[in-house]
């Protein structure tokens, strides 16, 4: 069992194909697998259905690949920061189903946990329930929505071990983990590989059995909304 | 003479009660955390997956790794806990955060609340709205009670595509506070300056009458 890789482009052999569905981790720009995402663009691949809370911004990540004309839709939760994205949207080029965040993240978690479908109050009596089932459970009425299973999971965590145990950092766990579990498989960008033994395992986020391939690398870790307050003189 | 958006979120901040876990939306809800009342200790939950919320960083000590639900730069506290989406979102579907303060494009009397898209013009997606204004205990919306054209945003029925259906408690706007309850609104407060009646005049909504 070897999981480490040398490169993304080496990560990613054998699992990219046209019209595949991907999910991908990330809250805005913050925990993205940027990595990944500049080789799916490097590869070309296209047609994809890309689950992803966010879209990226224009020129940086999922935003390059909207760019690229690779992507026919996107299953996403909140889209504001890119302008292609809303030029393609507009132009009816792309297709978009938004979810509610919290669905979208439930869908994952769902999907990986062998959870064809759940019931929420999320949307109950909004567009987003249209044409769903609705049951009603102790006097309130809930709707159905489907659990998720990706062609591939791409995923961003702060260090992970040989054995693809994963651990995040801050807020930039966000969809990583539930976006691990869904993938039939699940390619890992991490900041640094650490020895067997060097994490602890009452403290692993993600245990290895959900990640496939892993690579080390640089990330570049845009901000979005820089804001600071000044030091009191 | 009303309420400017700093005394929004000054009156808002008198909602919050000591113990509470709170999810505060972008906008001037997000003001709101200037204004909490002394000996009130509240968590802010940010559905990026955070509870325990701090102020924005000094200069220089951003950190890409830890940002809000508005993708600003912000700081941990003692306290802090991090977690995944899915986990942010149980405790927001399950019922555990007190209350949510959020923005509002429109809101009806009926307590349907709009605030994620304009048919046409602005398709940017809910987020996390849809699932807060469901799950959490107590929904508080802070808005301009009026559009820049003077048309009234409180609403026998909302005209934008909805959030939620009968999901709001309270409304905080420059004119004054109101609380859905069965048949109608009931005005809870006028704001500096503004009268009952200015109040009713400024709104389509059903005022129920007389009792305060």
């Amino acid at each position: 069992m070897k999981k480490i890789y040398e490169t993304a482009a080496k990560a990613l052999d054998g699992l990219l194909f046209d019209g595949m569905l991907i999910a991908a981790g990330g809250f805005g720009l913050c925990g993205i697998p940027e990595l990944l995402i500049a080789e799916i663009k490097a590869r070309g691949t296209k047609n994809l259905t890309i689950a992803s809370n966010n879209a990226g911004v224009d020129g940086f990540g999922l935003g390059q690949l909207l760019e690229n004309r690779q992507v026919k839709k996107m299953i996403s939760s909140y889209v504001g920061e890119n302008a292609e994205f809303m030029r393609q949207f507009l132009a009816k080029e792309l297709e978009v189903e938004f979810n509610p965040q919290g669905t979208l993240a439930e869908r994952m978690r769902a999907g990986g946990a062998g959870i064809p479908g759940f019931y929420t109050k999320t949307g109950v009596g909004t567009v987003i329930a249209e044409g769903k089932e609705h049951k009603d459970f102790d006097g309130q009425t809930f709707v159905l929505e489907r659990g998720l299973v990706a062609d591939l999971a791409i995923v961003k965590a702060w260090k992970a071990d040989p054995s693809g145990n994963l651990v995040f950092r801050k807020t930039a766990r966000n969809f990583n983990p539930p976006a691990a579990t869904c993938g039939k498989a699940c390619v890992a960008e991490v900041e640094e590989i650490v020895p067997l033994g060097a994490l602890d395992p009452d403290m692993i986020h993600t245990p290895g059995i959900y990640v496939h391939r892993l690579i080390q690398g640089t990330h570049e870790k845009r901000i979005e909304q820089r804001t600071t307050r000044k030091k009191a003189a | 003479m009303a309420w400017d958006r700093n005394q929004m979120a000054a009156r808002a901040a008198k909602e919050l009660q000591d113990g509470w876990y709170v999810n505060l939306g972008i906008g001037i809800p997000t003001l709101v955390s200037n204004y909490i009342p002394a000996g009130v200790e509240v968590t802010l939950q940010s559905e990026n997956g955070m509870l325990g919320m701090g102020p924005f960083p000094y200069e220089g000590e951003e950190d890409a790794d830890l940002i809000n639900a508005g993708k600003q730069t912000i700081t941990e506290l003692p306290q802090t806990a991090f977690f995944d989406s899915s986990q942010s979102f149980a405790m927001i579907r399950g019922g555990k955060i007190n209350m949510a303060i959020l923005g509002a494009m429109e809101v009806s009397e009926t307590g349907d609340l709009a605030n994620w898209m304009i048919p046409g013009k602005l398709i940017k997606g809910m987020g996390g709205a849809m699932d807060l204004v469901a799950g959490v205990g107590r929904v508080v919306v802070v808005m301009d009670h009026t559009s820049k054209h003077g048309e009234s945003k409180v609403l026998k029925a909302c005209t934008l595509p909805l959030t939620g259906k009968a999901v709001v408690n309270r409304i905080i706007t420059n004119l004054g506070v109101l609380d859905v309850v069965p048949g109608g609104l009931k005005i809870v407060e006028c704001a500096d300056g503004v009268t009952e009646a200015d109040l009713r005049a400024a709104t389509e909504a059903t005022i129920l009458g007389g009792e305060r």
